[in-house]
């Protein structure tokens, strides 16, 4: 149905163009408003006392010190705030027999992990909440701490609520797994283990909550990427009806689906605020946000893989253990991941017999949960490692192994052995156009060159499909109030300039770009006469807002819709002032023009004019309708698919174990691309934070459960220098679901860019024994599998 | 993390710094480029009452040629260690060490004295100041001494000054036509912390070692010498077979410690690739 008639050279046509971002410069001159920023008359700040051991029971906490210390206002712990906040519990209705135990913002009784904040210290100036904080005496009876997740699975049940530790289980099954096996000429088998990592987001998390007693009306001023998720959070648990609660989200320094989540601090600093009717602001530190924020991965899993003769696939068997921490998160849950994983495994690939176990588990950790391209990097890691494997086994080239086995680009719709519904998928194309733009033989020659004189070049490639534009088949439908749909509002101002309001949301990857392109385009408008705003539930209509890949392909379809239906109203206005039929007549470079011809009859703006301030001129009877209000939720596929191919090449340094990345390439097919700068900047960043995972990122514990590199000392994030050029090439298979035909693109360079890695590592240690299974690929790992320490 | 509160002043000269850190009890730190203060005030590592500022002091500036040696003033900055041509000229051990040192921000603030005082065994200059045979001048409110880089590392942080005292300067012996130098380090990400690294001050003759200072930084509490390797070196070529029997005592003179990334083994080893791979580019001099 994509009904994209029009040709790029129109007037605004800019769906498909490069165009700038207008609040980069804003961004730039350090213009910026975030949470840090704001300064509320009577303010007060929060500092957190927080649990040195992974495991204990509270003895007793001595705060009269604290107290008593010039400057600080209040000193909360367990009972102050449980007594005003309902517990909430991170389980999913359709996952079955999930478990969490119940959450409260300080704890009443046990500690569940190292860096868990105890007592809330509320203050004129953190300086003097720290002050306070050192003189706060916290009792813990030191426990037994469960680190180790593959322990923790048959170990006594750490939470006086569950029978044990296991979160959720589940299988997954089609059928014929044994059989295809058993008459198998070839299988492959590996075991791996993924770390934990976090997001590191250049702004941590802040909120300033305040909470105002006469009208029982709270204000959050909150870094996140889902201000209504937050506005119903805080409603429900504190009992404020929700339209008396607002969230603001106002400028937002990156979030990768860590600021999605609720956190204990943020909770208590609500609460404190209701108790103290003051506002109150918590920023968390670097090393808070280490301790605090959640963690992704954490995965081991073991895969299996049965060919046939002619290299085909034909049986896939997976076991994933996963380990979230002490609690499911909320209100999203800690078992996304794993199920994403169990059901993303082998999706490129043509065959129907699969077996999947998944089992998450808790331990004495901070919570792992969403976080960029949610359980996608461990199905891509795990499917591409054996593919490779397998391809080794039987001398076969990895694009030859491919190619063999890829579903068809003619054979959608698909349902894969999962159960996910692929729409349309362009695998053998993304495949053929990686060789290409990779110049695939010169590699191979360069690389049997450089052998010969001991350099040791790696070339890896990795297939991936990612979710995007979910329905409410992932939240909703089990019991979470998180919207699928999004709204838009579009008001017209009286000058002919238009002002969109839309509930998705924007942390830094121009969101209010495309949202702009998309309503100038529609309306026939320059683009810098669409003003977008966003972030505000009481200024904007409630809708999911942005995660899951979701923005452009939901909101942007929502704001194309939105935009069509005022355009018709315009029309409607301009038909009458000029006594022609609104369908005979269209706006262009913001004139009414006659459709057929392009001549120009009346501007905007004096059509805006007439309509506020001279209604007395139009026919009687006639109510212009200025301003619309237009909700999307997508329906149809429950999932909008997309797909892609990227390719890595590395040297390692044998004697070292150092890898230099030295290139990158990544093909990708989002459907419709909106603006293919955004497109481009969202892989990048997509596979550096692969890159990440699978080099340097990692958050080590030891066997107490404590953080031990938790500072941007010690825990690697990706840098400029270390990373590659990363060349990309599109493909665009627009989803048929809607107008727009887009579909998500922010975590595909995420997905496969580790899988990508893996092999490529693996490839240039072909030969000397050594087949690293495990990320990140550290010096110490490498050297390590190749025997030298 | 925000720092407690604390006292602030910047004297005049290097006797005030000197007398106000006298009369404050002992609760009192020098700062100058801060680059590893400031974090350690955040984080509380460190809340003393007074921070007495010495970095404008022109006492504590400069580099110059006096007496043989390259005297580089103690609040000479890490960049400017890096951009200078008398560096690279009398002291090119420390200009190729220089652009390992962090990042550019760091460098434009971090101090050479500095990074002495602290210590740190993960840092390039205070490793080439035991490479180069440097001498530390330090003065205190009883007046001015020397001491040789050889004593002045003596375990994790701690050097031979005393509390109050100030490094003023210090001085490298300048380079000679025999000179040869050679730096290089293995750290995960360009400007952190190394694994392991190393610098080599040798003077050569007709392909013969008269004489090889190397020091490692990041294998112990200290910048560390290997003077039994610089011992089987000396008087000898830098041959495959020298070179890997330097390797090999190298093997058993160091005892480094792990961390959360490396075991002490890959250390050991890391470091006798680096040794290699460093007296390979000597005897190649490049």
């Amino acid at each position: 149905m994509n009904a994209f008639a029009g040709s790029i050279d129109r007037p605004n046509s800019y769906i498909g163009r490069s165009v700038s971002r207008p609040n980069a410069k804003r961004l730039l001159e350090g213009r910026g408003r975030y949470v840090t920023d704001l300064v509320l008359p009577r303010m007060l700040h929060a500092a957190f006392v927080r649990s040195p051991y992974a495991h204990g029971r509270l003895v007793s906490i001595d705060i009269e010190e604290a107290k008593a210390l010039s400057g600080v206002r209040a000193v909360f712990t367990g009972e102050d705030l449980a007594s005003i906040c309902a517990p909430w519990t991170g389980t999913l209705e359709h996952f079955n027999n999930m478990k969490s135990p119940p959450q409260v913002p300080l704890p009443l009784e046990k500690v569940m992990w190292s860096g868990q904040p105890v007592v809330l210290i509320v203050a004129d100036s953190r300086a003097i909440a720290e002050d306070a904080a050192e003189l706060v005496i916290v009792d813990i009876e030191e426990l037994p701490a469960l680190a180790d997740p593959v322990e923790a699975m048959s170990a006594e049940a750490m939470s006086q609520e569950l029978a044990d530790n296991i979160c959720f289980a589940t299988k997954l099954d089609s059928g014929g797994v044994e059989e295809a096996f058993d008459a198998a000429d070839t299988t492959v088998g590996q075991s791996f283990i993924f770390g934990r990592h976090t997001a590191v987001t250049l702004e941590p998390r802040a909120i300033v909550a305040d909470y105002d007693p006469s009208e029982n009306r709270l204000t959050a001023h909150h870094a996140t990427q889902t201000p209504y998720q937050f506005q119903d959070v805080y409603s429900r648990h504190y009992g404020i009806p929700e339209a008396n609660v607002r969230v603001i989200a106002p400028d937002i320094g990156g979030s990768f689906g860590m600021k999605l989540h609720v956190y204990h601090e943020e909770m208590a600093v609500v609460g404190a605020s209701i108790l103290l009717g003051r506002p109150i602001k918590y920023v968390a530190d670097r090393m808070e946000s280490f301790v605090s924020d959640i963690h992704a991965r954490d995965h081991r899993v073991t895969g299996r893989l049965a060919l046939d003769r002619d290299g085909r696939i034909t049986a896939m068997d997976v076991d994933d253990v996963t380990a979230i921490g002490a609690f499911s998160s909320y209100p999203r849950t800690s078992a996304v991941e794993g199920n994403q994983v169990i059901r993303l495994m082998g999706a490129p690939y043509d065959f129907s017999s699969y077996r999947a176990n998944l089992s998450v588990v808790f331990q004495n950790k901070v919570q792992t949960s969403q976080y960029r391209a949610v359980g996608h990097p461990i199905a891509c890691a795990v499917t591409e490692c054996l593919v490779d494997a397998a391809a080794r086994e039987l001398g076969l080239d990895p694009f030859e192994i491919r190619e063999r086995n890829l579903i068809p680009d003619n054979s959608y719709p698909r349902t894969s052995p999962t159960g996910y519904q692929f729409e349309k998928l362009s695998h053998q194309v993304c495949l053929a156009r990686l060789k290409s733009i990779m110049n695939y033989d010169d590699l191979l020659a360069e690389q049997a060159d450089l052998r010969v004189k001991g350099v040791l070049r790696g070339i890896g490639i990795a297939l991936f499909v990612e979710i995007t534009n979910p329905s409410p088949a992932f939240y909703g439908v089990g019991g979470a109030r998180i919207s699928a749909q999004d709204g838009a509002i579009l008001k017209l101002t009286p000058s002919g300039e238009v002002h969109c309001s839309i509930s998705v949301t924007e942390q830094g990857q121009g969101t209010e770009t495309i949202i702009g392109q998309i309503v100038a385009d529609q309306l026939g408008i320059d683009r810098e006469k669409v003003r977008v705003m966003t972030g505000d539930t009481d200024t904007t209509p409630h809708g999911g807002a942005t995660w899951a890949c979701r923005g452009a392909g939901i909101g942007g379809e929502t704001a194309l819709q939105a935009a069509r239906k005022l355009k018709a109203n315009l029309l409607a206005v301009a038909g009458l002032i000029l006594q022609a039929q609104p369908g005979e007549l269209d706006i262009r470079a913001d004139w009414i023009v006659e459709a057929v011809t392009g001549q120009q009859r009346i501007s905007l703006a004096e059509v805006a004019r007439i309509a506020f301030f001279r209604s007395d001129t139009l026919p009687p009877e006639t109510q212009a309708q200025l301003s619309v209000v237009h909700h999307y939720a997508p329906q149809g596929y429950p999932f909008a698919f997309t797909n892609g191919a990227q390719g890595c090449l590395v040297e390692v340094d044998a004697e070292t174990g150092f890898v230099k990345i030295l290139k990158h390439w990544v093909v990708e097919d989002c459907g419709r691309i909106i603006n293919p700068l955004l497109v481009d900047e969202q892989v990048r960043g997509g596979v550096v934070q692969g890159l990440g995972a699978a080099f340097f990122e990692e958050c080590l514990y030891n066997e107490d459960g404590q953080l031990t590199n938790g500072s941007l000392a010690d825990y690697l994030v990706p840098m400029a220098c270390e990373m590659p050029d990363i060349e990309i090439s599109h493909v665009e298979t627009p989803t048929r679901d809607t107008e727009l035909g887009a579909k998500g693109c922010g975590e595909a360079g995420t997905a496969a860019a580790s899988a990508a890695a893996m092999n490529a590592v693996n490839d240039a240690l072909v030969g000397h024994g050594a087949v690293l299974t495990q990320i990140p690929m550290t010096p110490t790992r490498i050297l390590r599998a190749l025997g030298t320490i | 993390m925000k720092a407690r509160a604390f006292d602030y002043m910047r004297p005049k000269c290097v006797q005030e710094a000197l007398e106000a850190f006298a009369s404050a009890d002992g609760d009192a730190s020098y700062i100058a480029g801060g680059q590893s203060l400031v974090p350690a005030l955040a984080l509380r590592l460190q809340a003393p009452g007074l921070l007495i500022d010495i970095a404008r002091l022109d006492e504590l500036r400069g580099l110059s040629i006096v007496d043989g040696h390259l005297r580089i003033g103690a609040t000479t900055r890490h960049c400017e260690i890096l951009g200078s041509n008398l560096v690279r000229e009398h002291a090119p051990l420390l200009a190729k060490a220089a652009p390992f040192v962090a990042h550019p921000a760091i460098r434009n603030k971090g101090t050479f004295g500095g990074s002495l005082a602290l210590a740190d065994p993960a840092s390039e200059f205070p490793a080439m100041a035991l490479a180069l045979d440097a001498i530390i001048e330090i003065a205190s409110v009883e007046g001015s001494r020397r001491v040789g880089a050889g004593d002045f590392f003596i375990d994790l942080y701690e050097t031979a000054l005393q509390p109050g005292e100030i490094i003023t300067a210090v001085h490298v012996p300048v380079a000679t036509v025999k000179t040869r130098t050679a730096f290089d380090e293995l750290a995960r990400r360009r400007g952190d912390y190394a694994i392991v690294g190393a610098g080599i001050d040798a003077q050569m003759q007709g392909g013969f070692v008269e004489r090889m200072r190397i020091a490692f930084l990041s294998v112990g509490p200290t910048p560390v010498r290997v003077s039994a390797v610089e011992a089987a070196l000396t008087g000898r070529q830098l041959t495959p077979e020298a070179i890997r029997q330097a390797q090999d005592v190298l093997g058993t003179e160091l005892d480094p410690a792990g961390d959360e990334h490396t075991p002490p083994k890959m250390r050991r080893h890391l470091a006798r690739v680096l040794l290699g791979r460093l007296l390979g580019r000597l005897e190649a001099n490049v």
